[in-house]
This record gives C-alpha cells, sequence and structure tokens, in this order.
C-alpha cells in the first residue's frame, strides 16, 4: 500500500514537473518572440521614431503655408567611429506639404575604403510617420575611398497631418560602419 | 522522479534518523530543514557582502568630491550592490523560509523534488563565485548597472560572459525551486488541508512560484540576446543592424516588475502570519488576501512601461501604464487595511518579531506611497533616475521585503533551535535598525526631489547635508545587523527552551510539533480538522 500511495504521488509529482516545465519553454521562447512582435508594433504604429528604410511615396499635397515647423538635425557617430558626420545645417523652419533637401557631410578619416549606413530615427516618436523621407542617403549602404568627402542628400516632406502640438521635429541619424556591425 | 525522502508509512515515530554526520551532510543532504538552513545561511553571508558594498558608496557619499573610490569602481560597487542583494539576499532567503515552513505548514514529509531542491541551493554559490570574482578581472565587475542596458551593458569587458552565465545560473536555480514550491503545494497537502485553508505564507509562496516561472524564462532570454549581440554578431538591441535598445527596456522590465512582486509577497505572507500570532486574533479578510495577492501579480505583468516614462511613449501608453500601475494600490491597500483590522482590538503584545512586522506596514506603505509618486507619468518625467526613485525602491525592498525575512527568522527560530531569541538584543536590533533605515533613507526623498541624480560617485555642494545624515544612517543601520547575526548564532547555539507552541498566540501545524522541530517531521500526514 505505501508503494502504491508513493508510485501515485511519483506520477503527480512528474505531471506538475513536465507543465511546469512547458511554461518555463514557452516563456524562453515567448521573451524571443518579443524582439519580431515588437518590431511589427513599431512599424504598424510608427512609434518610437523608427522610420527606417521606409521610402514615401511621393503624392500631391496642398502646402500649408500657414503652418511652420522646425526641422533639426542631429548627426551622431559611436565611440572610435573613423568618420567625421555632420549636417550641412542644423535647422530649418520648413511648411507641412512641401518638400525641402538638404545635405549631410561625412569624410572617411582612413586611408581605407570604407562602407557606412546611416540609421535615422526621429523625436518625438509620434511625428515620425509623418516625417516621410522621400529620398534619402540612409536608404542605401554609402561607399567612401579613403579620404573622400562627401554631401549625402535626403528629400522630406512632413506631412501635414502632423499632431498640431508638435512645432519641432528632430531627425537624427547615426552613422554605423557595416563590416563591424558592434560598433 | 526519484521521491527521495518518501515517508515509510510503517515507522511510528517522526525521530527514527537524524542526520548524517560531517560535511556530507550538507553537500549531499536533500532535508528541506538543512537546504532550507544553507539557503537562508548563503543570503546571510549576500547580505552582509552585498551591504558591504553599499557601506563603501556610502562612505564614498558622505562628501563631495572623489574620496575612496574611483568612479568606475563606484560603478561597479552600484552595480554588484544591487544584482547580490536581489538575487543574493533577498530571493534566497525567502527559498530558504519556503523551504522550512512550506513542508511543515502543510503537512508534508518534505518537498516535493527534494534531489532537484539540493541543486537548486549548491548552484547558487558557484553562481555568485563567477559573479563576484569579475571584480578581480582586468578590467573589473560590470558597471552599467544591474539593469544591463545596452548599449552601455555591451561595453563591459571580460566581465561579461562571466555575468550572463551568473544570471543564467540564478534563474535556472530560481525556476528549480518554484517549480518544487508548486509541486509541494499542489501534492503534498495534508488531508483536509484545502486550498483556501493553507497558511497565506503558503499563498504567497504558491502565487510567487508561478511569477518565478513566467518571468525568469524571460530574463534569460533577453541576456541571451545581449550575450550574441555581442559574440555572435547578432543586431538584437544594435540600431546598425535593424535592432533597438529600446526593445531591451521593455523586454527587461516585463521580467522587472514581476521580479520586484517576487522580492514582496512572500514577505506580505510573513507578516499575515505574525501579526495574527501577537494580536492574538485570526487573520481578518483570509480570503480578500488571497484574492489581493493574486490581483497584485496579475497586475504586475501590465505595468513594465512605468519604468520607462521618459524613454519615449505615445500619451496613450503613457496613460495605461499610468492607470494600471496606480491600480496595484487598490489590493495593496487592502491588504494594508486587514492587517490593521487584525490588529484592531486584538491582545498585543511587542515581541521582537512583532515590532519587525509593524514597521514592516508603516514602512512599506511609505515605500508604497512614493511609488504611487512614481506611477504619475508628468511627475516621473521629474523623479527619473534621481535619489527619490532610489529612496522609493529602498523603502519597499529595506524595512519591506528585508524586515519581513528577519521577521521571519526571528518567528521560527525558536521552532527551528529550540531556542528561545535573545528578546532583549533582538528589540535592540530592531530600534536601530529601524531609526537607522529611516536616516538612511529618507532623506533621499528630498535629495531626488531637489535634482540629485543616482548612480552618481561625486555631487553638487547644495546636497551635502542630507548626503551626510544618509551616510550616517546607512552605518548605524549597516553595523546594527551584526547584532542580528549575533543573535541568530547565539540561539542556534543555546538559550532559554522554547516550549512547543513558541509564542503564545501561534496557531497552524508547525507548532503541533516539538521544538527543536525533529530531523524528519509528518511522516505520516496530519489531518486537518
Amino acid at each position: 500500500m505505501a508503494t502504491q500511495a508513493t508510485n501515485a504521488l511519483a506520477v503527480a509529482h512528474r505531471r506538475v514537473v513536465r507543465r511546469l516545465l512547458l511554461v518555463v519553454a514557452a516563456m524562453f521562447v515567448f521573451g524571443f518572440a518579443l524582439a519580431p512582435l515588437y518590431d511589427v508594433l513599431c512599424q504598424i504604429t510608427g512609434l518610437n521614431g523608427k522610420t527606417g528604410g521606409r521610402v514615401a511615396v511621393a503624392r500631391p499635397v496642398a502646402v500649408d503655408e500657414t503652418r511652420t515647423v522646425t526641422v533639426e538635425f542631429v548627426a551622431s557617430l559611436n565611440a572610435g567611429a573613423p568618420w567625421e558626420f555632420a549636417p550641412k545645417v542644423t535647422r530649418m523652419a520648413v511648411h507641412p506639404g512641401q518638400y525641402y533637401q538638404t545635405q549631410y557631410l561625412a569624410r572617411n578619416l582612413t586611408d581605407q575604403r570604407l562602407v557606412g549606413q546611416a540609421i535615422p530615427s526621429v523625436t518625438p516618436g509620434p511625428a515620425a510617420r509623418h516625417f516621410q523621407k522621400v529620398e534619402c542617403f540612409c536608404f542605401n549602404r554609402q561607399a567612401f575611398q579613403a579620404g573622400e568627402e562627401r554631401a549625402m542628400p535626403v528629400t522630406f516632406i512632413i506631412d501635414p497631418e502632423l499632431p498640431p502640438e508638435v512645432r519641432t521635429v528632430t531627425l537624427s541619424y547615426t552613422f554605423f560602419k557595416l563590416d563591424d556591425a558592434g560598433g | 522522479m526519484n521521491i527521495a525522502a518518501a515517508p515509510a508509512l510503517n515507522h511510528e515515530h517522526d525521530t527514527h534518523a537524524g542526520p548524517p554526520r560531517g560535511l556530507g551532510r550538507w553537500l549531499l543532504t536533500t532535508n528541506h530543514k538543512d537546504i532550507g538552513t544553507l539557503y537562508l545561511l548563503f543570503s546571510l553571508l549576500m547580505f552582509f557582502i552585498g551591504g558591504s558594498f553599499a557601506l563603501v558608496i556610502r562612505a564614498e557619499l558622505f562628501q563631495p568630491g572623489l574620496q575612496i573610490v574611483n568612479p568606475y569602481f563606484f560603478n561597479q560597487l552600484t552595480t554588484l550592490h544591487a544584482l547580490v542583494m536581489i538575487f543574493g539576499a533577498v530571493m534566497p532567503a525567502f527559498v530558504g523560509l519556503a523551504n522550512w515552513q512550506i513542508p511543515l505548514m502543510i503537512g508534508a514529509p518534505d518537498m516535493a523534488l527534494p534531489r532537484m531542491n539540493n541543486w537548486s541551493f549548491w548552484i547558487l554559490p558557484f553562481a555568485f563565485a563567477l559573479l563576484l570574482s569579475t571584480l578581480f578581472l582586468p578590467g573589473g565587475g560590470p558597471a552599467g548597472g544591474w539593469t544591463l542596458y545596452p548599449p552601455l551593458a555591451l561595453q563591459t569587458g571580460q566581465a561579461f560572459p562571466f555575468v550572463i552565465l551568473a544570471i543564467h545560473m540564478m534563474g535556472v536555480s530560481s525556476i528549480m525551486g518554484a517549480i518544487n514550491v508548486i509541486a509541494t503545494i499542489l501534492n503534498l497537502r495534508a488531508p483536509g488541508m484545502t486550498l483556501m485553508r493553507m497558511p497565506l505564507f503558503v499563498w504567497t509562496w504558491l502565487i510567487t512560484a508561478f511569477l518565478l516561472i513566467a518571468v525568469m524564462p524571460v530574463l534569460a532570454g533577453t541576456v541571451t540576446m545581449l550575450l550574441t549581440d555581442k559574440f555572435f554578431g547578432t543586431s538584437f538591441f544594435n540600431a546598425a543592424g535593424g535592432g533597438d535598445p529600446v526593445m531591451f527596456q521593455h523586454i527587461f522590465w516585463f521580467f522587472g516588475h514581476p521580479e520586484v512582486y517576487i522580492m514582496i509577497l512572500p514577505g506580505f505572507g510573513i507578516i499575515s502570519t505574525i501579526i495574527p500570532t501577537f494580536a492574538r486574533k485570526p487573520l481578518f479578510g483570509y480570503a480578500s488576501m488571497v484574492y489581493a495577492t493574486a490581483s497584485i501579480a496579475f497586475l504586475s505583468f501590465i505595468v513594465w512601461g512605468h519604468h520607462m516614462f521618459t524613454v519615449g511613449m505615445p500619451l496613450a501608453g503613457e496613460l495605461f501604464f499610468m492607470y494600471t500601475t496606480m491600480l496595484i494600490a487598490v489590493p495593496t491597500g487592502v491588504k494594508v487595511f486587514n492587517w490593521i483590522s487584525t490588529m484592531w482590538r486584538g491582545s498585543m503584545t511587542f515581541e521582537t518579531p512583532m515590532l519587525f512586522a509593524i514597521a514592516f506596514v508603516v514602512l512599506f506603505s511609505i515605500g508604497g506611497f512614493s511609488g504611487l509618486m512614481l506611477a504619475i507619468a508628468p511627475a516621473d518625467f521629474q523623479y527619473q533616475d534621481t535619489y527619490f526613485v532610489v529612496a522609493h525602491f529602498h523603502y519597499v525592498l529595506v524595512p519591506g521585503a528585508v524586515f519581513s525575512i528577519m521577521a521571519g527568522v526571528y518567528y521560527w527560530l525558536p521552532k527551528w533551535t529550540g531556542h528561545m531569541i535573545n528578546e532583549k538584543l533582538g528589540r535592540l536590533h530592531f530600534w536601530l535598525s529601524v531609526v537607522g533605515v529611516n536616516v538612511l533613507f529618507f532623506p533621499q526623498h528630498f535629495l531626488g526631489l531637489a535634482g540629485m541624480p543616482r548612480r552618481i560617485p561625486d555631487y553638487a555642494l547644495q546636497f551635502t547635508e542630507f548626503n551626510m545624515i544618509s551616510s550616517i544612517g546607512a552605518f548605524l543601520f549597516g553595523f546594527s545587523q551584526l547584532l542580528f547575526l549575533y543573535n541568530v548564532i547565539q540561539t542556534i547555539r543555546g538559550g532559554e527552551p522554547a516550549t512547543d507552541q513558541v509564542w503564545e498566540g501561534a496557531q497552524g501545524l508547525e507548532w503541533t510539533l516539538p521544538s527543536p522541530v525533529p530531523y524528519h517531521t509528518f511522516a505520516t500526514a496530519p489531518v486537518v480538522e
């Protein structure tokens, strides 16, 4: 009788352990699943300033001359990055609905050929989807010969649907060296 | 599955076998009492190690300027202080109490999976040896904060893989402990011990164990992503490769917020056990306590964004996280109300465990209130990353979690050892601690409101006075804990013999056993009611 009770208990323990281990495994996978879920969520909502490589389709919109939005341009580099990188102008006053072009300057400080990629980010986050880049150097990899200096253009338009409380939008690029993703 | 301690049902006496002798007893033990003791002693050691880190931090902050340590080492100390206290002191202490008390409280002969129990403890010393060894590596230990935010955390030098592996080991240990607790509670309750008759400590631990199982794997996942980002070229958190460092914060706090309840729910259970004993009244609102604990656990999964109000979030997100966070005050308020109602018109006496329990109720509530202030998203923009946050979470963790652990140890130590604690020394320890902890952390509220950032080794001159007061409190509190150590050792070695019931108003299965508790108990399950 004693062994019977013990066996029944062992079965019960095994069942509990098996189920809990399943939960553990599922939660471990869930942690990783959050990564693609997060990207999808950011893409749908345009939150988090993720404007990524999205090319805006040029469509005719009315220019809102009554409204002026300040666009600030920021360039950043991680420590030790082998470039010089800066916006040509740091701020512009723009009307929603009108196309503008500006440039970023970059210079290869090394004596080798380098390939870089700029990653854009827009703040405030909710403004990101209203900041549309029609043409951007961030859409492509940028190759630089040793010591080469070049101006890289970006053409953008601010959607007139930009929330009225937003008066300043900041466009920031971080320029990464491509063969060394670790930065 | 090996049921190592399967009860020999035909044995009439439960004192048939004592523990084996020598070191082997502790290395190979599968006895829940031995493992509980090991957990508690390990936790005490970590408490002093983490505490000494804190004292170096407070010594450096006694005056503006750099006096004792360089800023880089200071950052290592803040990081390791947090990791050691969270994963080494508070969590193992609760697991130790669970090991000792859950079988005794539900009438089980041992934990359900005794051999795994041994393993889950013995992983810990290795995990912390690994973590603390990083201090001696070239480049030192982790210095990017315990939250390990990338990209800063990825700049950690040689210590990085050690830290990640240590966290993995702590996670494995916690998950095994939690599985054991759940299996024990679900399968080994004595006949008649229905779920809604379980002591509240058992209930809170059951819920805590589910939290652990749900979130420790998520932590394991996210630190693994850090590891592959650093060494294997993935880009989970690397913007250059299409990742996003902000995503780390979301995943981390999805673990991190339930984690803070993991560190307080068992404390709620201890306080709910001690207050009825010394008020000599049954706990007021037992069922509402169970439901409140479950609601807090549920809410903990949907409030993580309140750690990230300033990171950038749409208005709807800020509002969602703000309201759900404030909602937690409702079940927590129910608990505080019930504790006070239990004391209301009770025949209260104020032995050491009760003093700590009452201080817990008062001081934890202060921590709860500052938590509500931080929950208000627009106000949080001012408080974020200031000493106000430091004051808040230390109020819930030190006079909250740590006091509840000490209350529990003082309360059950006579049952474990058969000797009464030194009451006079216990009260002295209590008063020094309660004064020390308030002198230590209360001024930090003011520092934070005045704008002093956290995690800095030097500060502007106008913060000097409150920092000095805080440091004096830190040394008072820190050195008072030696009294606790002394009292525990003295109680283990001898003292006035304890009766079986120990405390006059104590209720529950553990008090029907002799003091000290025999090595094997409840070989035959007791029948409840």
